[in-house]
Protein backbone atom coordinates (compact mmCIF):
# COMPACT_ATOMS: atom_id res chain seq x y z
CA UNK A 1 0.00 0.00 0.00
CA UNK A 2 1.33 3.49 -0.79
CA UNK A 3 2.81 5.56 2.01
CA UNK A 4 2.49 9.30 2.33
CA UNK A 5 4.52 11.60 4.55
CA UNK A 6 3.04 15.00 5.24
CA UNK A 7 3.03 17.67 7.93
CA UNK A 8 -0.32 18.45 9.52
CA UNK A 9 -0.57 21.38 11.92
CA UNK A 10 3.18 21.27 12.46
CA UNK A 11 3.41 17.53 13.15
CA UNK A 12 4.96 15.16 10.63
CA UNK A 13 3.00 11.98 9.91
CA UNK A 14 3.79 8.95 7.77
CA UNK A 15 0.62 7.06 6.95
CA UNK A 16 -0.24 4.02 4.83
CA UNK A 17 -3.16 4.77 2.55
CA UNK A 18 -4.84 3.32 -0.51
CA UNK A 19 -4.06 5.35 -3.63
CA UNK A 20 -7.74 6.33 -3.81
CA UNK A 21 -7.81 7.72 -0.24
CA UNK A 22 -8.77 11.38 -0.20
CA UNK A 23 -6.90 13.88 1.95
CA UNK A 24 -10.07 14.51 3.95
CA UNK A 25 -10.35 10.78 4.68
CA UNK A 26 -6.75 10.69 5.86
CA UNK A 27 -7.36 13.69 8.13
CA UNK A 28 -10.62 12.47 9.61
CA UNK A 29 -10.19 8.70 9.71
CA UNK A 30 -6.45 8.16 10.12
CA UNK A 31 -5.44 11.28 12.10
CA UNK A 32 -8.83 11.72 13.81
CA UNK A 33 -8.87 15.42 12.96
CA UNK A 34 -12.63 15.64 12.54
CA UNK A 35 -12.85 19.42 12.45
CA UNK A 36 -12.52 19.24 8.67
CA UNK A 37 -16.01 18.30 7.51
CA UNK A 38 -17.38 16.44 4.51
CA UNK A 39 -20.50 18.14 3.23
CA UNK A 40 -21.17 17.50 -0.44
CA UNK A 41 -18.11 15.39 -1.29
CA UNK A 42 -18.31 16.91 -4.78
CA UNK A 43 -15.99 19.94 -4.34
CA UNK A 44 -18.84 22.41 -4.20
CA UNK A 45 -19.71 23.18 -0.56
CA UNK A 46 -16.29 23.98 0.91
CA UNK A 47 -16.87 22.38 4.34
CA UNK A 48 -13.61 20.43 3.82
CA UNK A 49 -11.34 23.41 3.05
CA UNK A 50 -7.83 23.17 4.52
CA UNK A 51 -4.58 24.93 3.66
CA UNK A 52 -1.84 23.26 1.66
CA UNK A 53 1.31 25.37 1.74
CA UNK A 54 -0.90 28.32 2.74
CA UNK A 55 -3.34 27.97 -0.16
CA UNK A 56 -6.94 26.96 0.53
CA UNK A 57 -7.94 23.71 -1.14
CA UNK A 58 -10.85 21.30 -0.90
CA UNK A 59 -9.64 18.22 0.94
CA UNK A 60 -12.37 16.10 -0.68
CA UNK A 61 -10.89 16.67 -4.14
CA UNK A 62 -7.26 15.74 -3.66
CA UNK A 63 -5.74 12.33 -3.11
CA UNK A 64 -3.78 11.84 0.08
CA UNK A 65 -0.85 10.59 -2.02
CA UNK A 66 -0.83 13.92 -3.90
CA UNK A 67 0.08 15.55 -0.57
CA UNK A 68 3.50 13.89 -0.25
CA UNK A 69 5.77 16.39 1.50
CA UNK A 70 2.97 18.94 1.84
CA UNK A 71 2.40 21.26 4.76
CA UNK A 72 -1.28 21.04 5.69
CA UNK A 73 -3.12 23.25 8.17
CA UNK A 74 -6.60 22.32 9.37
CA UNK A 75 -9.03 24.17 11.61
CA UNK A 76 -7.47 22.38 14.60
CA UNK A 77 -4.15 24.07 13.83
CA UNK A 78 -5.35 27.66 14.16
CA UNK A 79 -5.78 28.30 17.88
CA UNK A 80 -2.71 28.70 20.10
CA UNK A 81 -1.82 25.83 22.44
CA UNK A 82 -3.24 27.83 25.36
CA UNK A 83 -6.61 27.92 23.61
CA UNK A 84 -6.43 31.52 22.37
CA UNK A 85 -8.46 31.59 19.17
CA UNK A 86 -7.15 32.80 15.82
CA UNK A 87 -8.51 36.32 15.07
CA UNK A 88 -10.74 34.81 12.35
CA UNK A 89 -12.25 32.31 14.81
CA UNK A 90 -12.67 35.08 17.38
CA UNK A 91 -14.44 37.28 14.82
CA UNK A 92 -16.78 34.45 13.79
CA UNK A 93 -17.76 34.12 17.45
CA UNK A 94 -18.04 37.87 18.03
CA UNK A 95 -20.18 38.51 14.95
CA UNK A 96 -22.30 35.39 15.32
CA UNK A 97 -21.14 34.22 11.89
CA UNK A 98 -22.61 30.75 12.28
CA UNK A 99 -25.72 28.95 13.32
CA UNK A 100 -25.40 25.17 12.93
CA UNK A 101 -21.62 25.45 12.48
CA UNK A 102 -21.22 22.71 9.89
CA UNK A 103 -19.72 24.99 7.22
CA UNK A 104 -17.68 27.00 9.75
CA UNK A 105 -14.31 25.19 9.60
CA UNK A 106 -14.21 25.54 5.82
CA UNK A 107 -15.44 29.13 5.97
CA UNK A 108 -12.71 30.07 8.46
CA UNK A 109 -9.97 28.37 6.43
CA UNK A 110 -11.11 30.00 3.17
CA UNK A 111 -11.43 33.37 4.90
CA UNK A 112 -7.87 33.26 6.25
CA UNK A 113 -6.45 32.47 2.79
CA UNK A 114 -8.57 35.29 1.35
CA UNK A 115 -7.29 37.84 3.86
CA UNK A 116 -3.69 36.68 3.43
CA UNK A 117 -3.93 37.12 -0.37
CA UNK A 118 -5.24 40.70 0.05
CA UNK A 119 -2.65 42.45 2.23
CA UNK A 120 -4.17 45.84 1.37
CA UNK A 121 -7.58 44.91 2.79
CA UNK A 122 -10.81 43.68 1.23
CA UNK A 123 -14.03 45.25 0.02
CA UNK A 124 -17.35 43.63 0.91
CA UNK A 125 -17.67 42.60 -2.75
CA UNK A 126 -14.24 40.92 -2.66
CA UNK A 127 -15.19 39.03 0.48
CA UNK A 128 -18.45 37.82 -1.05
CA UNK A 129 -16.70 36.73 -4.27
CA UNK A 130 -13.93 35.12 -2.23
CA UNK A 131 -16.52 32.88 -0.56
CA UNK A 132 -17.81 31.49 -3.86
CA UNK A 133 -16.48 28.07 -2.95
CA UNK A 134 -18.16 27.89 0.46
CA UNK A 135 -21.85 27.29 1.02
CA UNK A 136 -23.73 28.18 4.22
CA UNK A 137 -27.37 27.21 4.46
CA UNK A 138 -28.11 28.98 7.77
CA UNK A 139 -26.79 32.50 7.99
CA UNK A 140 -27.47 34.19 4.67
CA UNK A 141 -23.75 35.09 4.76
CA UNK A 142 -24.18 38.64 6.13
CA UNK A 143 -22.55 37.97 9.49
CA UNK A 144 -19.84 35.85 7.89
CA UNK A 145 -18.91 38.80 5.67
CA UNK A 146 -18.87 41.14 8.68
CA UNK A 147 -16.70 38.73 10.66
CA UNK A 148 -14.16 38.41 7.85
CA UNK A 149 -13.95 42.20 7.44
CA UNK A 150 -13.38 42.59 11.17
CA UNK A 151 -10.80 39.79 11.30
CA UNK A 152 -8.98 41.28 8.31
CA UNK A 153 -8.59 44.51 10.28
CA UNK A 154 -7.12 42.64 13.24
CA UNK A 155 -4.87 40.38 11.14
CA UNK A 156 -3.56 43.34 9.14
CA UNK A 157 -3.06 45.66 12.09
CA UNK A 158 -5.76 48.19 11.28
CA UNK A 159 -8.04 49.58 13.96
CA UNK A 160 -11.00 47.25 14.04
CA UNK A 161 -14.62 48.28 14.10
CA UNK A 162 -14.82 46.96 17.66
CA UNK A 163 -11.87 49.09 18.73
CA UNK A 164 -13.40 52.14 17.09
CA UNK A 165 -16.73 51.47 18.82
CA UNK A 166 -14.98 51.19 22.19
CA UNK A 167 -13.37 54.61 21.84
CA UNK B 1 -13.83 5.54 -6.21
CA UNK B 2 -12.26 2.31 -7.46
CA UNK B 3 -8.66 1.89 -6.38
CA UNK B 4 -5.77 2.26 -8.80
CA UNK B 5 -1.99 2.27 -8.86
CA UNK B 6 -0.34 5.64 -8.31
CA UNK B 7 2.80 6.87 -10.03
CA UNK B 8 4.59 10.16 -9.64
CA UNK B 9 7.25 10.50 -12.37
CA UNK B 10 9.71 13.38 -12.25
CA UNK B 11 10.22 13.81 -16.00
CA UNK B 12 7.99 14.01 -19.08
CA UNK B 13 9.88 11.06 -20.58
CA UNK B 14 9.06 8.87 -17.57
CA UNK B 15 5.42 9.97 -17.59
CA UNK B 16 5.10 9.17 -21.29
CA UNK B 17 6.64 5.73 -20.68
CA UNK B 18 4.17 4.98 -17.88
CA UNK B 19 1.19 6.09 -19.96
CA UNK B 20 2.40 4.22 -23.06
CA UNK B 21 2.83 1.01 -21.08
CA UNK B 22 -0.78 1.06 -19.91
CA UNK B 23 -3.57 2.41 -22.12
CA UNK B 24 -5.93 2.41 -19.11
CA UNK B 25 -3.68 4.72 -17.07
CA UNK B 26 -4.75 8.35 -16.75
CA UNK B 27 -2.63 11.45 -16.23
CA UNK B 28 -3.62 13.76 -13.37
CA UNK B 29 -2.48 17.31 -12.77
CA UNK B 30 -4.79 19.39 -10.54
CA UNK B 31 -7.44 16.68 -10.58
CA UNK B 32 -10.33 19.14 -10.52
CA UNK B 33 -12.17 17.20 -13.23
CA UNK B 34 -10.64 13.73 -13.01
CA UNK B 35 -11.23 13.20 -9.28
CA UNK B 36 -14.96 14.09 -9.38
CA UNK B 37 -15.29 11.76 -12.41
CA UNK B 38 -13.53 8.94 -10.53
CA UNK B 39 -15.80 9.43 -7.51
CA UNK B 40 -18.80 8.98 -9.79
CA UNK B 41 -17.12 5.86 -11.20
CA UNK B 42 -17.45 7.38 -14.68
CA UNK B 43 -13.89 6.31 -15.26
CA UNK B 44 -11.91 3.31 -14.03
CA UNK B 45 -8.21 3.83 -14.66
CA UNK B 46 -5.81 1.09 -13.70
CA UNK B 47 -3.25 3.71 -12.74
CA UNK B 48 -3.07 7.43 -12.13
CA UNK B 49 0.11 9.17 -13.30
CA UNK B 50 0.62 12.34 -11.27
CA UNK B 51 2.35 14.99 -13.39
CA UNK B 52 2.78 17.46 -10.54
CA UNK B 53 6.36 16.42 -9.78
CA UNK B 54 7.65 17.31 -13.27
CA UNK B 55 9.56 20.57 -12.89
CA UNK B 56 9.88 21.15 -16.66
CA UNK B 57 6.09 21.62 -16.90
CA UNK B 58 6.11 24.61 -14.55
CA UNK B 59 6.47 28.33 -15.03
CA UNK B 60 5.35 31.24 -17.17
CA UNK B 61 7.81 33.10 -19.39
CA UNK B 62 7.79 35.60 -22.21
CA UNK B 63 9.78 34.66 -25.32
CA UNK B 64 9.70 37.65 -27.67
CA UNK B 65 6.12 38.12 -28.79
CA UNK B 66 4.90 34.93 -27.16
CA UNK B 67 3.85 33.99 -23.65
CA UNK B 68 4.74 30.39 -22.81
CA UNK B 69 2.65 28.87 -20.04
CA UNK B 70 3.83 25.57 -18.54
CA UNK B 71 1.06 22.97 -18.46
CA UNK B 72 1.14 22.71 -14.65
CA UNK B 73 0.52 26.45 -14.19
CA UNK B 74 -2.43 26.80 -11.84
CA UNK B 75 -5.34 29.15 -12.60
CA UNK B 76 -4.35 31.25 -9.59
CA UNK B 77 -0.83 31.57 -11.03
CA UNK B 78 -2.20 32.63 -14.43
CA UNK B 79 -4.43 35.20 -12.71
CA UNK B 80 -1.54 36.69 -10.75
CA UNK B 81 1.40 36.24 -13.15
CA UNK B 82 3.15 39.57 -13.77
CA UNK B 83 4.07 38.50 -17.33
CA UNK B 84 0.51 37.52 -18.25
CA UNK B 85 -1.06 40.54 -16.56
CA UNK B 86 1.25 42.82 -18.53
CA UNK B 87 0.93 41.05 -21.90
CA UNK B 88 -2.61 39.59 -21.94
CA UNK B 89 -4.57 41.09 -19.04
CA UNK B 90 -7.81 39.59 -20.40
CA UNK B 91 -6.35 36.09 -19.97
CA UNK B 92 -5.28 36.82 -16.38
CA UNK B 93 -8.75 38.16 -15.64
CA UNK B 94 -10.36 35.10 -17.25
CA UNK B 95 -8.29 32.85 -14.98
CA UNK B 96 -9.49 34.80 -11.94
CA UNK B 97 -13.10 33.91 -12.85
CA UNK B 98 -12.62 30.14 -13.17
CA UNK B 99 -14.48 28.04 -10.59
CA UNK B 100 -13.73 29.19 -7.07
CA UNK B 101 -10.57 30.02 -5.12
CA UNK B 102 -9.95 26.40 -4.19
CA UNK B 103 -10.32 25.22 -7.80
CA UNK B 104 -7.96 28.00 -8.93
CA UNK B 105 -5.42 26.87 -6.32
CA UNK B 106 -5.33 23.33 -7.79
CA UNK B 107 -6.59 23.34 -11.38
CA UNK B 108 -4.05 23.85 -14.18
CA UNK B 109 -4.13 25.30 -17.68
CA UNK B 110 -2.72 22.08 -19.16
CA UNK B 111 -5.38 20.00 -17.45
CA UNK B 112 -8.20 22.25 -18.58
CA UNK B 113 -6.90 22.31 -22.14
CA UNK B 114 -6.43 18.52 -22.32
CA UNK B 115 -9.93 17.95 -20.92
CA UNK B 116 -11.71 20.47 -23.22
CA UNK B 117 -14.87 20.69 -21.13
CA UNK B 118 -17.44 22.64 -23.19
CA UNK B 119 -17.87 25.04 -20.25
CA UNK B 120 -14.16 25.46 -19.58
CA UNK B 121 -12.87 29.01 -20.02
CA UNK B 122 -9.44 28.55 -21.62
CA UNK B 123 -10.37 26.86 -24.94
CA UNK B 124 -12.23 30.00 -26.11
CA UNK B 125 -9.25 32.18 -25.19
CA UNK B 126 -6.71 29.93 -26.91
CA UNK B 127 -8.84 29.80 -30.08
CA UNK B 128 -9.17 33.59 -30.10
CA UNK B 129 -5.49 34.20 -29.36
CA UNK B 130 -4.32 31.72 -31.97
CA UNK B 131 -2.37 29.74 -29.37
CA UNK B 132 -0.31 26.63 -30.02
CA UNK B 133 -0.48 23.62 -27.74
CA UNK B 134 2.87 21.92 -27.20
CA UNK B 135 2.80 18.24 -26.31
CA UNK B 136 5.53 15.73 -25.53
CA UNK B 137 5.86 15.02 -29.26
CA UNK B 138 4.49 17.90 -31.37
CA UNK B 139 2.94 21.36 -31.60
CA UNK B 140 -0.75 21.66 -32.44
CA UNK B 141 -2.58 24.88 -33.32
CA UNK B 142 -5.64 25.60 -31.18
CA UNK B 143 -7.93 25.32 -34.25
CA UNK B 144 -6.80 21.74 -34.80
CA UNK B 145 -6.43 20.86 -31.14
CA UNK B 146 -9.99 21.46 -29.90
CA UNK B 147 -12.22 18.94 -31.65
CA UNK B 148 -15.56 19.22 -29.90
CA UNK B 149 -16.99 18.38 -26.52
CA UNK B 150 -14.26 16.73 -24.37
CA UNK B 151 -12.43 15.87 -27.62
CA UNK B 152 -8.92 16.98 -28.56
CA UNK B 153 -6.21 16.06 -31.03
CA UNK B 154 -4.24 14.35 -28.24
CA UNK B 155 -3.38 10.70 -28.82
CA UNK B 156 -3.76 8.24 -25.96
CA UNK B 157 -0.94 8.88 -23.52
CA UNK B 158 0.11 12.17 -25.14
CA UNK B 159 0.79 14.93 -22.61
CA UNK B 160 0.26 18.68 -22.95
CA UNK B 161 3.53 20.26 -21.83
CA UNK B 162 3.05 23.99 -22.54
CA UNK B 163 0.80 26.51 -24.22
CA UNK B 164 2.37 29.13 -26.51
CA UNK B 165 0.25 32.28 -26.76
CA UNK B 166 1.08 35.13 -29.19
CA UNK B 167 0.74 38.47 -27.41
CA UNK B 168 -2.25 40.33 -28.91
CA UNK B 169 -2.68 44.06 -29.40
CA UNK B 170 -6.06 43.87 -27.74
CA UNK B 171 -8.12 41.19 -26.08
CA UNK B 172 -11.25 41.03 -23.96
CA UNK B 173 -13.45 38.44 -22.30
CA UNK B 174 -16.98 38.36 -20.96
CA UNK B 175 -19.10 35.48 -19.74
CA UNK B 176 -22.48 34.78 -18.26
CA UNK B 177 -22.04 32.41 -15.36
CA UNK B 178 -24.67 29.91 -14.41
CA UNK B 179 -25.86 31.50 -11.17
CA UNK B 180 -25.69 28.21 -9.24
CA UNK B 181 -22.72 26.27 -10.64
CA UNK B 182 -20.76 29.33 -11.90
CA UNK B 183 -19.91 27.42 -15.06
CA UNK B 184 -19.99 29.44 -18.25
CA UNK B 185 -23.42 29.58 -19.94
CA UNK B 186 -21.79 31.57 -22.72
CA UNK B 187 -18.37 33.17 -22.71
CA UNK B 188 -16.75 35.10 -25.52
CA UNK B 189 -13.06 35.94 -25.89
CA UNK B 190 -12.14 38.47 -28.59
CA UNK B 191 -8.60 39.24 -29.71
CA UNK B 192 -6.84 41.32 -32.33
CA UNK B 193 -3.23 40.39 -32.85
CA UNK B 194 -0.68 38.47 -34.89
CA UNK B 195 -3.29 35.82 -35.72
CA UNK B 196 -5.75 38.47 -36.95
CA UNK B 197 -9.10 39.24 -35.40
CA UNK B 198 -10.48 36.12 -33.76
CA UNK B 199 -13.46 35.31 -31.56
CA UNK B 200 -13.66 32.21 -29.36
CA UNK B 201 -16.86 31.05 -27.67
CA UNK B 202 -17.25 28.67 -24.72
CA UNK B 203 -20.21 27.31 -22.76
CA UNK B 204 -22.75 27.77 -25.53
CA UNK B 205 -21.82 25.56 -28.48
CA UNK B 206 -23.54 22.21 -29.02
CA UNK B 207 -20.12 20.82 -29.92
CA UNK B 208 -17.85 22.59 -27.43
CA UNK B 209 -15.73 25.72 -27.87
CA UNK B 210 -15.80 27.26 -31.34
CA UNK B 211 -14.82 30.35 -33.35
CA UNK B 212 -17.54 32.81 -34.31
CA UNK B 213 -16.27 33.61 -37.80
CA UNK B 214 -19.08 36.05 -38.74
CA UNK B 215 -18.15 38.12 -35.69
CA UNK B 216 -14.47 37.98 -36.66
CA UNK B 217 -15.24 39.44 -40.08
CA UNK B 218 -17.38 42.18 -38.57
CA UNK B 219 -14.76 43.11 -35.99
CA UNK B 220 -11.98 43.09 -38.58
CA UNK B 221 -13.91 45.76 -40.48
CA UNK B 222 -14.99 47.71 -37.41
CA UNK B 223 -13.58 46.95 -33.94
CA UNK B 224 -16.50 48.07 -31.79
CA UNK B 225 -19.31 46.49 -29.75
CA UNK B 226 -21.80 47.76 -32.34
CA UNK B 227 -20.12 45.68 -35.04
CA UNK B 228 -21.24 42.42 -33.42
CA UNK B 229 -24.55 43.66 -31.97
CA UNK B 230 -26.61 42.59 -34.96
CA UNK B 231 -24.89 39.23 -35.53
CA UNK B 232 -27.19 36.43 -34.46
CA UNK B 233 -25.91 32.96 -33.67
CA UNK B 234 -27.77 29.96 -35.06
CA UNK B 235 -29.62 28.20 -32.19
CA UNK B 236 -29.19 24.91 -34.07
CA UNK B 237 -25.46 25.18 -33.29
CA UNK B 238 -26.05 25.87 -29.58
CA UNK B 239 -26.41 23.66 -26.53
CA UNK B 240 -29.81 23.61 -24.83
CA UNK B 241 -30.32 22.08 -21.37
CA UNK B 242 -32.17 22.65 -18.09
CA UNK B 243 -30.05 25.76 -17.45
CA UNK B 244 -30.97 27.53 -20.67
CA UNK B 245 -32.40 26.85 -24.12
CA UNK B 246 -30.32 26.93 -27.29
CA UNK B 247 -32.14 30.15 -28.28
CA UNK B 248 -31.18 31.75 -24.96
CA UNK B 249 -27.54 30.74 -25.34
CA UNK B 250 -27.49 32.02 -28.94
CA UNK B 251 -28.71 35.38 -27.64
CA UNK B 252 -26.14 35.36 -24.82
CA UNK B 253 -23.25 34.87 -27.24
CA UNK B 254 -24.06 38.15 -28.98
CA UNK B 255 -24.45 39.98 -25.67
CA UNK B 256 -21.18 38.56 -24.31
CA UNK B 257 -19.38 39.39 -27.57
CA UNK B 258 -20.43 43.04 -27.25
CA UNK B 259 -19.23 43.12 -23.65
CA UNK B 260 -15.96 41.37 -24.54
CA UNK B 261 -15.16 43.98 -27.20
CA UNK B 262 -16.03 46.75 -24.75
CA UNK B 263 -13.77 45.12 -22.14
CA UNK B 264 -10.94 44.91 -24.68
CA UNK B 265 -11.23 48.66 -25.31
Amino acid sequence: MPQVTLTVNGTKHTVEVEARTLLVELLREKLRLTGTHVGCDTSQCGACVVHMGGDSIKACTILAVQCEGADITTIEGLAKPDGTLHPMQEAFREYHALQCGFCTPGMVMSAIDLVNKHPGGLSEQEIREGLEGNLCRCTGYHNIVKAIAAAADVMQGRRSELARAAE
Amino acid sequence: MYDFAYHKPSSVADAVKLLAADPDARAISGGMTLLPALKLRLNKPTAVVDLSGIAELRGVKREGGTIVVGALTKHYEVATSAEIKAAIPALAWMASTIGDTQVRNRGTMGGSVANNDPSADYPAALLALGATIQTDKRKIGADDFFQGMFATALDTGEIVTAIHIPVPEKAGYAKMKNPASRYSMAGVFVARGPAGVRVGVNGAGANGAFRATAMEAALAANWSPDAVASIKMDPAMMNGDIHGSAEYRAHLVTVMAKRAVANAG
